[in-house]
């Protein structure tokens, strides 16, 4: 068990106290969703004084029988997929232009990116969504991927110039004094240190895109959550907290997945301790202060200046 | 092994191509009059080219009870696709050939102004504004806006005089918002009507409203929970959006309409789908402005 | 000359739409933006507290809100809270949705706080006698507090933007206005997007440059 600094090791009687308390604590917790169990599965009263069965009722859950509902909540986390998959490799591919027009020597290029990228880190991206989907007609697919790759590279692209900002002058000073142009070094001596660097953010942005991929169902894609809803447009609103309890569960299982792997991956190739690191990037003395918070690669969506938030 | 293969491989093919052969003389002579009966359009026009295609794109609405719902494998359901299996057949188009698009209330005009859908049948209403950037063929149907309450009409509500300052839900930006508006209703809106059902079984509005034809697929859905006061209170005509101006294309449409109330087509395809909870109506003269 | 003469008709006609939409979107910030911040912070303290039941109930709640989608969590209050009888009118829904959605997010954002603080100054308040509570209050707070601000204030900016969800689940704000500004002004659908756009980006943009600001001052000082 790793100590911490903010507090002494506990003792017997703390070791006791703090058990009971998470006896309690565990125990009120159960409690708590026992009795959401049993008001889910009590009969429904509706305003009118008329009862409707309980959310459990075979009456709601029937549909799970049908294997065609099973086939369109597969197809659906295929096209949640298909849409992900393309719109992350466009926000990295987005994000890499944004993080050297952002980095770029010449103002004239400079400024115009700070202002692009401002306004699409500005835009709700279901106003982003909308806007493509209605303006360039491109049909519901592209108008996710597009919507979702600009505003995600946007941040992957302020996290990249985070990280080549955060590297030390003298690679810069070292790549230019062999005779390397400007933008050469930016791309074989800087690049790739600052892409490494800031891996963990921009996986864990990656798994936000998978997320956000649900708010194409404005433009009708087909993806996940549109599907909830056209299948309880079509069966009825009866089974309205079947599906979403279904839909929670799929979005989960993906995401804790997509999750994992991302903080494998991160784990296997981003920077390893001791150096900068993607949690607190130019933080003189950050190397000794993780002991006093939590576990480090769990999160990364922080981003000191960048807010890979969705 | 691998000859044994191919040979069952091409074998496999053979027969597949003698069915298609098969599928192809049997449609040819079983319906000679489906055939025949595309007419020649003049060189230029919308049917001509529609025709030459051989498929026809059409935005219909996935949301709407009885008239446009997508179910969980194939294609879309109700009387705006029966509709539109109608106008594509006289165009010589299948039912297999015809793309169905979903479109969402805010893209019906753009999609249609944009090309990407040839003609839109999805509850749309025909209205002035929308005749600005649009062509209207139709109509082909004769809804009204209506309520919807809980069964047993607990409020006692008879018509949206009732409702003043009373929580509605209804659809953001629609025909009917701007109706139920005027009533000086507490307006809750969303961007479907099946989302206004939750609210109102936990008492948070009073009522629902939208055009009667939706609150009778409503209502039966969730059969015994909600009743529909059947007291419509506006006219809400459905057209089939076209793009502005293309005459030919709207006469050749309204011919179509007109033609399918007298051989019983549309009455077919009303009474297969929201013929099942709703009454016969007399199918509406249509509007050749 | 036609053309611009509808625009300006349109814009005068979605105007008092747009505004409503844009003080209920201001609301829902404020509200929601108050809350996320105080439950994020009690999050956040959950997570480095001496008592293991509470680091995993906050490690649980932060991995499932992380990954749904917002969507899903203003469906649950929308219409499964109500179910379980919670009488709230769908505004306060909305805002427990996002500030439920968002607190996971500012827990992060105290959290990379701290961990810019030096250990060292930790150590120093260990080591004079002061607890838990003290070292943490007293010492790493405080200084954490400047350097949580950048971040934080990118919370609020995704906040800002998220809030547009809450339109689906019946609150009037910005995005619904916009949505059927662009239902019913088929005509001038791009002035719709452009004027809603620009509505959006005066709350964001300037929340960023005080972030941007913030952060320059901060690292000086360091």
């Amino acid at each position: 068990m790793s100590m911490s600094v903010l507090y002494d090791a506990p003792g017997p009687k703390t070791r006791r106290n703090s058990a009971i308390a998470s006896v309690i604590g565990a125990v009120a917790i159960l409690a708590g969703l026992t009795w959401v169990f049993f008001i889910l599965a009590a009969p429904r009263v509706n305003a009118n004084g008329a009862e409707q069965p309980g959310m459990f009722d075979p009456s709601r859950t029937d549909i799970l029988s049908d294997p065609q509902v099973w086939g369109a909540f597969g197809g659906a986390v295929v096209e949640t997929l298909r849409m992900a998959g393309v719109a992350a490799v466009l926000a990295i591919l987005v994000g890499i232009l944004f993080s050297f027009g952002r980095t770029a020597a010449s103002k004239w290029v400079r400024i115009p990116t700070s202002v692009l990228l401002e306004f699409f880190r500005g835009m709700p991206l279901l106003l982003m969504i909308l806007f493509v989907f209605l303006l360039f007609s491109t049909g519901s697919y592209w108008a996710g991927v597009l919507g979702l790759a600009v505003y995600n590279g946007a941040i992957i692209g302020e996290a990249l110039r985070a990280g080549i900002n955060s590297l030390p002058k003298g690679q810069r000073e070292g790549g230019l004094s062999v005779g390397l142009t400007s933008l050469q070094t930016r791309f074989i001596i800087e690049f790739p240190q600052a892409f490494r660097q800031m891996l963990p953010i921009i996986l864990a942005q990656l798994v936000v895109l998978v997320k956000d991929t649900s708010l194409a169902y404005v433009v009708a894609y087909p993806e996940l959550a549109r599907t909830i809803k056209n299948l309880q447009n079509f069966y009825g609103s009866r089974y309205l907290f079947t599906l979403f309890a279904v839909g929670f569960v799929i979005y989960l299982v993906m995401n804790v997945t997509l999750s994992y792997i991302a903080r494998y991956a991160a784990k296997r190739s981003g920077p390893k301790l001791g150096k900068v690191t993607p949690d607190n990037p130019k933080v003189p003395g950050a190397e000794g202060t993780r002991a006093i918070t939590m576990p480090r690669g769990r999160s990364g969506y922080r981003d000191n200046s960048g807010g890979g938030f969705s | 092994m691998r000859l044994k293969k191919g040979l069952s491989i091409s074998a496999i093919a053979l027969v597949g191509l003698l069915g298609l052969s098969a599928c192809a003389a049997e449609t040819d002579t079983a319906e000679p009059g489906v055939e025949a009966a595309v007419p020649e359009f003049e060189a230029g026009t919308t049917m001509a080219d529609l025709a030459e295609a051989g498929s026809i794109t059409i935005g219909t609405k996935f949301d709407q009870p009885l008239f446009g719902l997508q179910g969980p494998s194939g294609g879309p359901v109700g009387f705006d696709v029966e509709i539109g299996k109608i106008i594509a057949a006289s165009l010589g188009i299948s039912e297999d050939n015809i793309e169905w698009t979903e479109t969402v209330s805010a893209n019906r005009e753009t999609f249609i102004e944009n090309g990407t859908v040839d003609i839109v049948i999805a509850t749309y209403t025909i209205n002035d504004k929308r005749k600005e950037v649009i062509s209207f063929a139709g109509p082909y149907y004769n809804a009204g806006q209506d309520i919807l309450v809980l069964a047993g009409n607990p409020e006692g509500i008879t018509g949206p005089e009732d409702l003043e300052g009373k929580a509605v839900c209804s659809v953001a930006g629609s025909t009917s918002e701007a109706n139920i508006a005027e009533y000086g209703v507490d307006l809750i809106t969303t961007d479907t009507y099946s989302n206004c059902l939750e609210p109102l079984r936990s008492g948070n509005v009073i009522a629902v409203t939208t055009d009667n034809v939706i609150l009778a697929g409503l209502a039966d859905q969730n059969a015994g929970e909600f009743e529909v006061l059947s007291n419509p209170f506006t006219e809400e005509p459905y057209g089939i959006g076209l793009g502005l101006d293309d005459d030919a294309f709207r006469t050749h449409i309204n011919d179509v309409l007109e033609a399918s109330y007298d051989d019983g087509s549309w009455e077919a395809a009303w009474e297969a789908t929201a013929g099942a909870v709703l009454k016969l109506p007399a199918p509406p003269a249509v509007d050749r402005y | 000359m036609d053309a611009i003469s509808n625009a300006i008709d349109a814009l005068v006609s979605i105007t008092p739409l747009y505004m409503q939409g844009f003080l209920l979107t201001l609301a829902l910030l404020a509200i929601s933006g108050v809350g996320a911040f105080v439950l994020g912070v009690l999050i956040a303290a959950m997570r480095i507290s001496p008592v293991p039941s509470l680091r995993v109930f906050a490690t649980v709640y932060t991995e499932i809100l992380r990954n749904i989608p917002l969507l899903l969590v203003l469906f649950f209050c929308a219409f499964v809270l109500p179910i379980l009888g919670v009488e709230l009118d769908f505004f306060l829904l909305a805002a427990l949705g996002l500030t439920l959605y968002t607190s996971p997010f500012v827990a992060e954002a105290v959290r990379s706080g701290f961990n810019g603080v030096p250990v060292g100054q930790a150590e120093a308040a260990r080591s004079i006698g002061m607890g838990f509570t003290q070292t943490v209050g007293l010492v790493i707070m405080p200084q954490a507090s400047r350097m949580v601000v950048p971040p934080l204030i990118n919370v609020f900016i995704a906040l800002t933007k998220n809030t547009s969800v809450a339109g689906i689940f019946f609150v009037n704000e910005l995005f619904k206005a916009t949505y059927a500004a662009a239902r019913d002004n088929g005509d001038v659908v791009v002035l719709t997007l452009v004027y809603a756009a620009a509505l959006y980006l005066a709350i964001t943009v300037p929340l960023g440059l005080i972030a941007g600001a913030i952060e320059k001052r901060v690292m000086v000082l360091r």
